[in-house]
C-alpha cells in the first residue's frame, strides 16, 4: 500500500482526517491541546453580530496559527447572505476556505440544498475554496462537484444530535460516485462512528460537539483522532465482504474422531 | 445623523469607525468591521467617517461547528 495518504481540498494536502469545530466549548482555553491532541489541522469558526453589552472573546486568538480556518457561514437562510458572510471572513483575514452552511429549519437544522448549490456557484467563481454542508442526496452532489465544490458535507444525522450516521445509505451511493472527497459532516457522537465513516470510505470526518461537550475534550479529541486513523487504514485494506453463511477462519477437517 | 447598526437603526453624532468601537467599549482586536458593505482593517477605522444614512456591521469570530 502506497504510504502517502494525504486529504487535498483545493491545492491544499492536509494529513489529518479529522476536522473539527470551535462550538460549544466549556472553555476556549481547550482548543489548543484539544488540536495538539486530535492532530486536527482544519477548524470551524462563525461570525456573529457582537450583541451591545456582550462579552467579545475572539475565537481567533485560541487558534494556533499553524491551523487551516474553515469558516462557516452559520446564521444564513438564502444563499445571498451566506455569499455575504464568506465574503465578510475572506476579508477579515480567515483565507479562502468556507464552509457553506444555509439553514431555515431551526428545529433539525437541515440545510437548504438549493441555496446552498447557488452559494457555491458563486463563490467558486469568486475563488473560494468551497465546503457545502448537505442533506444527502446524489443528484446535488454532481452538481456541487460540476460547480467546483472542493468537496461535499452530507450530515450524518442533525447537527449535535449524537445519532452517527443515520444517512448512510446515501453517503455511500456519494462516496461511490463523485470524484471530490466526501466529508461527514454532523450527528457523529462517538470515535465508532468516526470509524465507521472512515471504513464507509469517506475522505475525513468533521466532529465539534461531540468533542466539544465531552467532559474531556482534549482525551475525547485524541479518541476521535485513532478512531478516524482506525477506519481509514482498515479501508484502505480493503476489508472483506459481509455474507450471511459463515466462512469458517479455522480448519474444519475430522480432527480426534474416527 | 441616522445610521444603521447591525441592524437596528440608531441617531448619532459625527464620528469614525474607531469612536463608535470605543464608544461601545469593544475590544478593536475583536471585532470585524463592515462599513456599508466592505470590511474596513482596523488601521483605517480612525481615519474613516461615518455619514447620514451609512450601514455598519459590527461583527466578531465566535465558536462554531
Amino acid at each position: 500500500m502506497e504510504t502517502s495518504d494525504k486529504l487535498i481540498l483545493g491545492k491544499r494536502e492536509f494529513s489529518s482526517r479529522l476536522l473539527t469545530g470551535t462550538g460549544k466549548f466549556a472553555s476556549n482555553e481547550l482548543i489548543p491541546p484539544m488540536l495538539e491532541a486530535s492532530g486536527s489541522e482544519i477548524i470551524t469558526v462563525a461570525l456573529r453580530r457582537i450583541d451591545q453589552g456582550a462579552g467579545d472573546d475572539n475565537i481567533l486568538k485560541h487558534i494556533p496559527k499553524q491551523t487551516t480556518l474553515l469558516p462557516n457561514t452559520s446564521g444564513a437562510r438564502t444563499a445571498e447572505e451566506a455569499v455575504r458572510i464568506a465574503r465578510i471572513a475572506r476579508q477579515a483575514g480567515c483565507g479562502d476556505f468556507i464552509k457553506i452552511e444555509v439553514i431555515t429549519d431551526m428545529r433539525y437544522l437541515m440545510p437548504d440544498n438549493q441555496e446552498t448549490l447557488k452559494a457555491t456557484q458563486i463563490l467558486v467563481q469568486e475563488g473560494f475554496i468551497v465546503l457545502p454542508y448537505v442533506m444527502p442526496d446524489l443528484t446535488l452532489s454532481y452538481r456541487l462537484q460540476d460547480a467546483g465544490a472542493a468537496a461535499v458535507m452530507p450530515l450524518g444525522s442533525p447537527i449535535g444530535s449524537n445519532q452517527g450516521i443515520l444517512t448512510r445509505p446515501i453517503i455511500e451511493l456519494i462516496i461511490d460516485s463523485i470524484e471530490i472527497p466526501v466529508i461527514v459532516d454532523a450527528g457523529i457522537g462517538k470515535p465508532s462512528q468516526a470509524a465507521e465513516a472512515m471504513e464507509m470510505g469517506a475522505d475525513a470526518v468533521l466532529v465539534n460537539t461531540a468533542i466539544a461537550t465531552s467532559e474531556d475534550p482534549v482525551t475525547a479529541g485524541a479518541a476521535f483522532s485513532m478512531a478516524v486513523k482506525a477506519g481509514r487504514m482498515a479501508y484502505r485494506t480493503e476489508m472483506g465482504p459481509e455474507s450471511i453463511q459463515a466462512n469458517a477462519s479455522s480448519p474444519l477437517t475430522g480432527f480426534l474422531r474416527g | 445623523m441616522e445610521i444603521k447598526i447591525n441592524g437596528e437603526i440608531l441617531t448619532l453624532s459625527p464620528s469614525t469607525l474607531m469612536d463608535l468601537v470605543r464608544h461601545r467599549g469593544l475590544d478593536p482586536g475583536s471585532v470585524v468591521m463592515e462599513h456599508n458593505l466592505k470590511v474596513i482593517d482596523q488601521a483605517a477605522w480612525e481615519t474613516t467617517q461615518i455619514n447620514h444614512g451609512d450601514t455598519i456591521e459590527l461583527l466578531s469570530f465566535v465558536g462554531g461547528g
